[in-house]
């Protein structure tokens, strides 16, 4: 099968590439790009793990074609630090110790931000419910909602 | 892994139904929240994937109040979930959208993509129904609008032929007096339900009973709708005794299989169960309506 060109943004930087038009977004991002943040779990759009963000709207990259981004915006987790400085609700997860393995980090991060950017003080179920396709199996979960309340307050700010 | 495939990008509408009728063993693809699982696991490797994510003519709401509402196929599920005048016409649709799969799906899938899908265990179907909703859908020689509860033919079948596209969904305007409410049953948020229904009831200007809708979800291999309940309702005063009759019926017209999630004896008794408060939510929504 012919290999096609795909032109689009990932972390505001320009990329062509010529892929299959079964390749899905996530295997772009890690396999094509080496953007290896963005992690793959079940690739059923259950977990939540690959999430990344699409013209600022949270999407589960295992189950995006990568051929329908052309001409789109990616963000990864290796987008969020502005001028080598971590991003609000990254220093927010760091403070908070919003994750212990790791893996669904990413994820979280991006479902987090793209939750940030439109809220408008949430109550903390919007918060909730801002996560709820991410899965999580070591914090339970309440270290990275206290995370994404700190930042939603403003007790965090882009340096 | 996902099989080989000739990827087709139409810039129209129009090329879209051209490249569609060219195509023989061709699949449409719009967000692939559900068509990319069932191709991942092999059960679906067509030959060619029509993408019709981009067709801006197939992405948009529209409200007039004699006309109702109407929705693109293309439209995402998060679009409708975030639409001011859906919320203020039709709030059990928002509702409904908040509880549909998560938000990373709901902004990359559509309503036209999970209509087609014809999965009996979607959400805007049996709420759809429940708002009289009609679909158009078309072909390169011509278009067609049928009730949404003609629609669904079997488990994954509707009444579109190889050619046709799922177009629009239109909502009448909800007459005076109307109530419409849904639930689904099941144990995480984002999950599919269970089972679920849907119940509408309009009353008459005395406060008896209209029309009343009744729709399970996952409970058969289409949404089914449960007229011998609904005439139960017609033309009464309606109350608990009703609502609850109304709730056996349900539990006794339906056709929902047993699986690792729930027995069929347990689908039945939550079907009741929800059908039962559906109507009660629905009829006292219907009450404080103008």
């Amino acid at each position: 099968m012919e290999k096609q060109k795909l032109s689009f943004k990932v972390n505001n930087d320009e990329y062509e590439v010529y892929i299959h038009p079964k390749t899905l977004l996530v295997e772009v991002i890690r396999d094509h790009l080496g953007f290896t943040g963005t992690k793959r779990g079940c690739e059923t759009v259950s977990c939540g793990a690959c999430t990344v963000n699409v013209n600022g709207a949270s999407v589960k990259s295992c189950s995006v074609l990568a051929i329908q981004c052309e001409g789109m915006e990616v963000t990864t987790v290796e987008g969020l630090e502005k001028n080598g400085k971590l991003s609000p609700i990254q220093k927010s997860f760091l403070d908070h110790g919003s994750y212990q393995c790791g893996f669904c980090t990413p994820g979280m991060l991006m479902s987090a931000s793209a939750f940030i950017a439109e809220a408008k003080d949430p109550t903390k179920d919007q918060i909730k419910e801002s996560i709820e396709g991410n899965v999580c199996r070591c914090t339970g979960y309440n270290s990275i909602v206290r995370a994404i309340e700190a930042v939603t307050q403003g007790k965090y700010k882009e340096e | 892994m996902i099989n080989d495939f000739h990827y087709l990008k139409p810039a129209s509408l129009k090329e879209a139904l051209a490249m569609y009728a060219e195509h023989d063993d061709c699949k449409v693809i719009c967000g692939g929240q559900s068509l990319l699982i069932v191709m991942r696991q092999g059960m679906v490797t067509p030959e060619y994937l029509l993408d019709i994510k981009h067709v801006k003519e197939l992405s948009y709401i529209k409200f007039e109040e004699k006309d109702g509402l109407r929705i693109g196929a293309a439209t995402t599920h998060r679009e409708i979930e975030k639409s001011d005048i859906i919320e203020k016409k039709y709030p059990v649709l928002v509702a409904m959208e908040e509880k549909l799969a998560s938000i990373q799906t709901r902004n990359w899938g559509t309503i036209g993509g999970n209509i087609a899908h014809a999965d009996p265990a979607g959400d805007p179907g049996p709420v759809l129904i429940a708002l009289n909703a009609e679909i158009k859908f078309g072909n390169s020689s011509g278009e067609t609008t049928v009730p949404l509860d003609e629609f669904f033919v079997d488990y994954f079948e509707t009444k579109m032929e190889h050619g046709d596209l799922a177009l629009e969904i239109h909502v009448p305007t909800p007459e005076p007096k109307f109530g419409c409410a849904y639930q689904k049953f099941n144990l995480l948020d984002s999950d599919m339900g269970i089972v679920a229904a849907a119940a509408s009831v309009t009353l008459n200007a005395d406060g008896t009973c209209k029309a009343a809708r009744i729709v399970l979800g996952n409970a058969g291999p289409i949404p089914l709708r449960v007229t011998k309940a609904e005439d139960l309702l017609k033309g009464k005063k309606l109350d608990d005794a009703l609502f609850a009759e109304a709730g056996k019926i349900a539990s006794e017209d339906c056709e929902p299989v047993a699986d690792i999630h729930a027995s069929e004896e347990h689908r039945r008794h939550v079907l009741g169960v929800l059908t039962k408060r559906m109507l009660k939510k629905a009829f006292e929504q219907a009450q404080k309506a103008a």
